[in-house]
Parts: structure tokens; sequence; C-alpha cells
């Protein structure tokens, strides 16, 4: 699973990013990028001075204990959070630190855990909606987009369907086509499987392994170990507001920091009495 | 049988008169409370300190007086105080009004509470505008949760209705009291049928309402 070919992406080929490296990809041109973001909620500093930045093409997987400010991070990097310092920038522009436009906010797009689609729509309203009302594209073009992305996903058939008639995962899908449907630059993916079955995290996954494969340049918040050593392009480990470890997919076989061993020993089973 | 006489002059026709005033009072004053329970509502959802103990007040103020002494201060105490003569029919519609106008405001509200935060994230991170995300995806789901309590309120405030006739307003109950009245002595057994009559005619009008309600309420649950 990890030796994915991405042939649509040239800096893969150039050997994959050595585990020292903060900088991304062979120093292209970053399009997102956190410089020293720190964010409090009230005496608790959940994220304290992060720096990352993602690549044209890059897929980078936060992982880390339950409330190490994973997710907060996606949050301010969307702006649903006010951010207490530091900036956060996209294609080198300053969007924190200010009201966002819908420029701004649609050019970054965020699926959650819950799904969070729009229960008074039907599937294929909820993936025209934005495109049509924020970025004014005609009914028609953006129901021939819409119907495209559902093709994709697998969920042509449903396209007239409501939300509450889906399952978790195909649900899911249509949240990822909603926030593919705006074409944003950078997706970010909050625990995006957590809420589901285990019988439906695959096809979800599958669809985001699709997406790294077309270049899309994504920041993952996950779970699930296995496929992130298979998506990742880099892997940053955050621990109570710090990154305390960043490098390439050797991360899972062969971290380097305590703190990354006794987080990736939590995900393995050992029945004592028994060589393992 | 003794119920001859409902059939006899212009019965009929005088008991459909008063429910028409009955419905007219009703339907004017939820009209009337539609517009400022929204605005209620909306208002109440706002993290404003001062506008939740004043829209508060008034809430619980509307809420503990008896709809009957609420008349009285209407119809006689503008009068004596203000010296505004209004008829029995306009302040009837007045203190229909802030009484729907408030537990109406009070649906609202509770609608918009319900919906979920991630509903308001999911719209800011595809970049709607407040006012998009208002009124393309906040407000036609707190409409459809809206709608089964409003019915019912609606058939609240028909029923209540008949208090009017204590502040002197010609509406169905008290035009039963006047039949009843009439025919006293002709057929002693009048009220009894007369009432009959009422209560048939005020289910008419809420059983189809409470339906209405039901039905709603299933298909939100769907």
């Amino acid at each position: 699973m990890s030796d994915r070919t991405r042939a649509s992406i040239p800096a893969n080929s150039t050997s994959a990013p050595t585990a020292q490296s903060s900088a991304p990809l062979s120093g292209r041109q970053p399009v997102l990028e956190l410089r020293n973001v720190t964010k409090r909620f009230g005496p608790l500093t959940v994220l304290d001075g992060i720096d990352l930045s993602v690549a044209q093409g890059e897929v980078v997987v936060l992982v880390g204990p339950s409330g190490c400010g994973k997710s907060t991070l996606l949050r301010c990097t969307v702006g649903l959070e006010q951010i207490d310092g530091g900036e956060v920038l996209l294609d080198g522009e300053v969007v924190s630190g200010r009201e966002r436009t819908q420029q701004d906010r649609s050019r970054m797009g965020m699926v959650f855990q819950s799904y969070d689609l729009f229960p008074n729509m039907s599937v294929i309203d909820n993936v025209t909606l934005a495109p049509t009302i924020v970025r004014g594209q005609s009914q028609k073009d953006a129901r021939e987009k819409a119907k495209a992305l559902l093709a994709r996903v697998g969920l042509a058939d449903r396209a007239d369907a409501r939300p509450s008639t889906l399952s978790g995962g195909q649900q899911q899908r249509v949240a990822i086509c909603r926030a593919l449907a705006m074409e944003p630059e950078v997706l970010l993916l909050d625990e995006v499987t957590a809420a589901l079955d285990p019988e439906m995290v695959h096809e979800v996954l599958q669809v985001v392994l699709e997406l790294a494969d077309d270049g899309l340049t994504m920041l993952i918040v996950t779970h699930e170990m296995s496929f992130a050593q298979a998506i990742a392009d880099r892997v940053v480990m955050l621990d109570a507001g710090h990154i305390v470890e960043e490098g390439g997919p050797e991360f899972f076989t062969n971290p380097k920091t305590e703190r990354a061993k006794a987080f990736l020993r939590t995900f393995e089973f050992h029945r004592s009495g028994r060589d393992s | 049988m003794g119920a001859e006489f409902l059939l006899q002059g212009a019965t009929i026709k005088r008991l459909l008169v008063g429910l028409g005033v009955t419905l007219r009072i009703s339907l004017v004053s939820v009209a009337l409370s539609i517009p400022f329970g929204v605005l209620m509502g909306v208002l109440f959802t706002r993290k404003n300190r001062m506008l939740q103990v004043v829209l508060r007040a008034y809430l619980n103020f509307i809420r503990v007086m008896p709809q009957l002494v609420l008349l009285y201060v209407v119809f006689f105490g503008s009068a004596t105080t203000l010296g505004l003569n209004f008829s029995g029919e306009v302040a009837s519609i007045i203190v229909f009004t802030l009484w729907g106008a408030a537990e109406l405001g009070d649906l609202v509200r509770a609608a918009l509470e319900s919906i979920p935060r991630s509903q308001y994230d999911s719209s800011y991170v595809l970049g709607l505008t407040q006012r998009q995300t208002f009124l393309r995806v906040i407000l036609p789901q707190a409409l459809s949760r809206l709608l089964p309590p409003s019915v019912n309120l609606v058939t609240r405030i028909v029923k209540t209705t008949s208090l009017c006739m204590l502040i002197g307003v010609v509406e169905v109950v008290r035009v039963g009291q006047q039949i009843i009245d009439y025919y006293r002595f002709d057929y002693p057994q009048g009220a009894l049928w007369t009432y009959a009559t009422l209560a048939l005619l005020y289910f008419c009008i809420c059983w189809p309402l409470s339906m209405l309600s039901k039905w709603l309420e299933g298909r939100n649950t769907r």
C-alpha cells in the first residue's frame, strides 16, 4: 500500500523527503503555511507556536493523541477559530488576523468528522449550493460538475436522494464532493472516518487515496494509522500543542522520538505470555 | 327532540357569522404574530444581554398573565388611562397578537437554537456569507421544525378567542348564548344542543389543524 505511484506529482519521483526536513517537498512554494501559530482556550495553550507548511500536491498527515490540538489546528487554519499568535498564509498571502473573505474561505476545503451535510437539500443541491451562490456558476454548469464528482465517488445514482437516506460512508463521500466542488487549493480532512462503522471506513479512505493520486494538496488528521502510512508524503506528530516529530512515512516503522514510539505502541496489541 | 330550533329562522346563519368573527380575530392575530414572532425569535438568538433580559421579561409577563386579564387591561385600561377607545374586536386582536408573538418568538428561538453549530461551520468553510447561511441553510431547517408547534399554537389561539365575548365581542360562543336566551322558554333543552353545536364547530376548525401539525411532525422525523 505504501508504494503508491503518484505519477502526476513530479516531486515524488525525486526521492521522498528526508525525516529531518521540516521544509515541504523540494523547496517549492508552499500552498499553505502556518507560522508560529498559537491558540489558547482560557488558561490552556492548545497550540504553542506551530510551524507547518504544505506544498503543492503534498499530502501531510497530522497524528497524535486525543486532545493534542490536531482538530484545533485545522479549525484555526480555515478560520473557524481565531488564532492568538502567529499567522496563516495561503499562497504566500496572510489570511489570518482579519475577518476572512468569502474568497479566502472557499479556497480551502474542509470535511468534518460528522459529515454535516445540509439535511434540507438533496445530495446534488448540497454539492451545487456553494458553487452557484458563492462562485456564481450557472445551475447547469454546477450540476454537471456535481454529477461528475458524485460519479467519481460512486454515488451518481443517489444525486436526488436526501442525505438522511444515505449511509454514513455515503454521506461522507458526498461531503467530500461538496468540498471539492469549490475546487479548493488545499483540502483539510478532520478525522473523516471517526464516526463511521468499520465497514464504511474503507470506501471513504479509498476516495481520499484517489484524490491524493490526482495530486490534490491535503492536510489530514486521522487515527487510521495504516491509511496514514499509505497516503502520507509527510507525517507530523503533535503532542500537547507542539510538533514532536516530523518526517516521511517511515515515521510509522522507524519513529525517532520516545514520544512517537510510545504513541505508535498504543495502536499495537500484545497478549502477555505469548511471543509477539 | 327539542333541537328543531337549530334549523329555525336564522340560527345556523347567525352561528356561522359568529364563527366568522372568531376566525377573523384568530387569523388576523396569527398573521400579525408571524412577523413579530419571527423578529423576536431572531433577536432572542443574538447574544445581547440587554435584549435577552427585555425579551425574556416580555415573554414571562405574557405567559403568567391570564388572557382574560390582558383583554381587560387592553380594553378597559387603555380607555381609562390612555383615552384610547378600542372596539372589542381590535382590543382582542391586540391581545392575541401580543400573546401569539411572544409564544411564536419562543418557538422560533428554540427552532433556531436546535440547528447544530456544525451547520454554520460547514457553511463557513464553503464560503457562504452569514446571510446566505441563514437563508439557505439555517432557516429552512428551522422552519420545518417550527411548523408543527406553530400550528398547535394557532389552535390554542382559536379556542382562547372565546374569552373575547367578555369584552363584548359577539363571536361564536356569544352568539350561542344569545340563541339559548332567545329560545329559553320554547326549548328548555336548547342550551345543551347549542353547546354541542358550538363544540362541533370548534372541532371542525381545530381537528384539521391538529392533524396538519401531526402530519408535519411525521414528515420531519422521516
